[in-house]
């Protein structure tokens, strides 16, 4: 730790701090000017000289938490409009926006059934009893204390998106509930050897710190494979929206189980049947019959750009790019199909190719300028191929909810503009 | 699912899926042991199916339909037909039709996970506020409205987790991939 970050700030240093800060603000208010201009200005063009050039830009420092540009302030979550309330709801990533396989902390979709709780880390306490020869108490710095282990992987919501119309208008409409980070933390099976399981042991409800006590029960077998106690995501502690400071992260499994705010872990000879995994997380078919603990999320795939609401400026070249992710594995192949799915040609997979991560694909294109109807097919290293939305309700109705992983093509009218096809 | 005894099991089957036994001087010794205390109060989860856990107590249909209407009624309707909240009354017959209402007596498999629920995240605005008894009358309430109980009945631990509920037998197992 340097001696700045240990000691009050000496005078003379808040001094420099504060007018440093000072001009900082006179510099962005001249980029505010020129934001007044974006989308008619031609005075920062060839041949002349940008305005950014003419003077000094924000000084070291002048954001001691960085944001993105002032120019990028669409790219933020994309939140219900007339949802009833939003303590018990969602916000969805703006994959269009994005590239690569990160998804960034700040825009990383959001799944709440309490609303978030603001935790202050020195009083969280988390609880590991129940079937184990010596029930145990851990702090923070406790779980820090275990090895550490960083992994990226996705964290899908069960629900992404649902079978029913009206379909969304964008990539984050319809599959924002995904997201993918790196993850450090514990491996969960060095935690619990800590406490010893007993023969019984079947079951883990895990449960968390917020005002819903979120409960879920995750089977020993995933509690033993790689499972993870997690506490930081893309480098830096968890985001309070992602259970700061400490959650369970379940690799390959519907997002609602890995819990966050993590307080306490009983493990059990049977699961708890909570609310969450009977009334809540569970997929009516359409004989009236639910099927319970569908945690496995199947292989999906999406093209991100070019997609809705976006719009192609003219024939020619245009790369075609997306994410596919399985939960049970690796991607192993993704098909394109630029002819309203009668033929199918192999995208390019970007590395790294991870064991339950989003993998980008690639695929050049060249747009004739004619309508045109393009999608994205994801394979995962069990051979299993992403259906379509036809094959899914044919099997399990459209009153399921849950899991659906269907093709969601895109069409592409002969202006440019892309709409969803599915209708 | 697999029997994962540690003390019998073999090599093999250890390094497949359990936890190797582990000498004293194996672990890490990191944390310390959680006192009775610390857990009887954090122990709320109850058996969904069976109830266990269910602590003493009781409450009658009367008084948690006073409960309802002054702590519940606001996002839940009068009656329990919804608002905010969910919808929680009716919706028998429905589940396989056009329009499924989900509902505590249309779906919910089990009983006592109504009182694990109501007692940890009810009322949104102020989860965990009601006592046990409190909880009980209103869950007994709610299964009332639902059908599942008489007026003048009282609910405890041992009646809650005999009331069967008409939706427990349409769970089943998930059989995915099923589209292939
Ligand atoms: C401030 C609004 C609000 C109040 C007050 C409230 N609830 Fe809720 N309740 C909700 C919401 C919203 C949900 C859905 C939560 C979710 O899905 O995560 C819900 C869900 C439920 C459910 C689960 C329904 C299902 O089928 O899964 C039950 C049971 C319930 N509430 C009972 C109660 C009771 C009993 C009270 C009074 C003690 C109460 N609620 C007070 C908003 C409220």
């Amino acid at each position: 730790m340097s001696e700045l970050s240990d000691h009050p700030i000496s005078a003379s240093r808040r001094r420099f701090l504060e007018s440093a800060i000072a001009g900082g603000i006179a510099a962005t208010s001249l980029a505010g000017d020129a934001l007044a201009e974006i989308g008619k200005g031609t005075e920062n063009l060839p041949p002349k000289i940008p305005e950014w050039m003419k003077t000094p830009g924000d000084p070291v420092g002048s954001q001691l938490y960085g944001t993105p540009s002032q120019f990028e302030k669409h790219v933020v979550r994309n939140v219900p409009k007339n949802a009833a309330q939003m303590i018990s709801a969602s916000s969805r990533a703006p994959l269009q926006d994005l590239d690569g396989i990160i998804t960034p902390n700040g825009v990383f979709y959001e799944r709440h059934h309490g609303g978030i709780p603001n935790i202050d880390p020195e009083q969280h306490r988390l609880i590991l009893h129940g079937l184990v020869e010596k029930p145990l108490i851990f702090t923070m710095e406790d779980i820090r204390q275990f090895p550490s282990q960083s992994r990226i992987y996705f964290l899908e919501c069960s629900g992404n998106p649902t079978y029913t119309k009206p379909y969304g208008k964008t990539a984050s409409d319809l599959v924002g509930l995904v997201s993918c980070a790196e993850w450090t933390g514990v491996s969960l099976k060095l935690v619990l050897q800590e406490a010893g399981l007993k023969p019984e042991a079947k079951w883990i409800v895990a449960e968390g710190a917020d005002a819903a006590a979120m409960t879920r029960s995750i089977p020993i077998e995933k509690c033993l494979d790689d499972a993870m106690l997690v506490y930081s995501q893309n480098g830096e502690r968890l985001r309070p929206q992602q259970g700061y400071p400490l959650r369970v992260f379940l690799p390959g499994f519907e997002g609602n189980m890995s819990v966050k705010w993590l307080r306490r872990l009983k493990v059990t000879a049977e699961p708890a049947y909570s609310r969450e995994e009977t009334s809540k997380y569970t997929d009516l078919m359409a004989d009236g019959s639910s099927r319970e603990f569908t945690f496995y999320m199947e292989a999906k795939s999406i093209i991100t750009r070019p997609s809705g609401e976006q719009r192609l400026s003219a024939p020619g070249f245009h790369e075609i790019t997306g994410i596919a992710w399985s939960g049970h594995g690796k991607i192993s192949r993704v098909d394109i199909s630029v002819d309203e799915g009668k033929s199918w040609q192999e995208a390019q997979l970007q590395d790294p190719v991870l064991t339950r991560a989003l993998t980008r694909f690639r695929f050049p294109w060249r747009w004739d300028g004619k309508p045109v109807v393009i999608q994205s097919r994801a394979t995962d290293e069990t051979g299993y191929v992403q259906p379509t939305l036809a094959q899914l309700i044919a099997v399990r109705g459209e009153n399921s909810f849950y899991h659906n992983n269907a093709i969601w093509p895109w069409r592409i009218a002969a202006n440019g503009e892309v709409t969803n096809a599915q209708v | 699912m697999r029997k994962c005894n540690m003390r019998t099991a073999s090599a093999a089957l250890l390094a497949a899926t359990c936890i190797a036994p582990l000498q004293a001087q194996e672990r890490y010794t990191i944390g310390r042991a959680a006192t009775d205390a610390e857990i009887a109060a954090w122990n709320i989860d109850i058996g969904g199916n069976d109830g266990s856990n269910l602590p003493p107590g009781s409450g009658t249909v009367a008084r948690g339909a006073t409960i309802f209407a002054e702590q519940c009624a606001s996002c839940h309707g009068d009656k329990g037909h919804g608002g905010i909240g969910d919808r929680l009354v009716g919706g028998q017959g429905t589940l396989a039709s056009p329009k499924p209402i989900k509902t505590v007596g249309s779906y919910w498999p089990y009983a006592p996970t109504l009182f694990d629920y109501i007692r940890r995240a009810m009322p949104m605005n102020a989860p965990q506020s009601l006592n046990d008894t409190d909880v009980y009358a209103v869950s007994a309430y709610v299964l009332h409205l639902n059908g599942l109980l008489a007026a003048a009945a009282t609910l405890d631990a041992k009646s809650l987790a005999a009331i069967k509920m008409p939706n427990r037998a349409a769970f089943v197992g998930d059989p995915r991939p099923d589209v292939k």
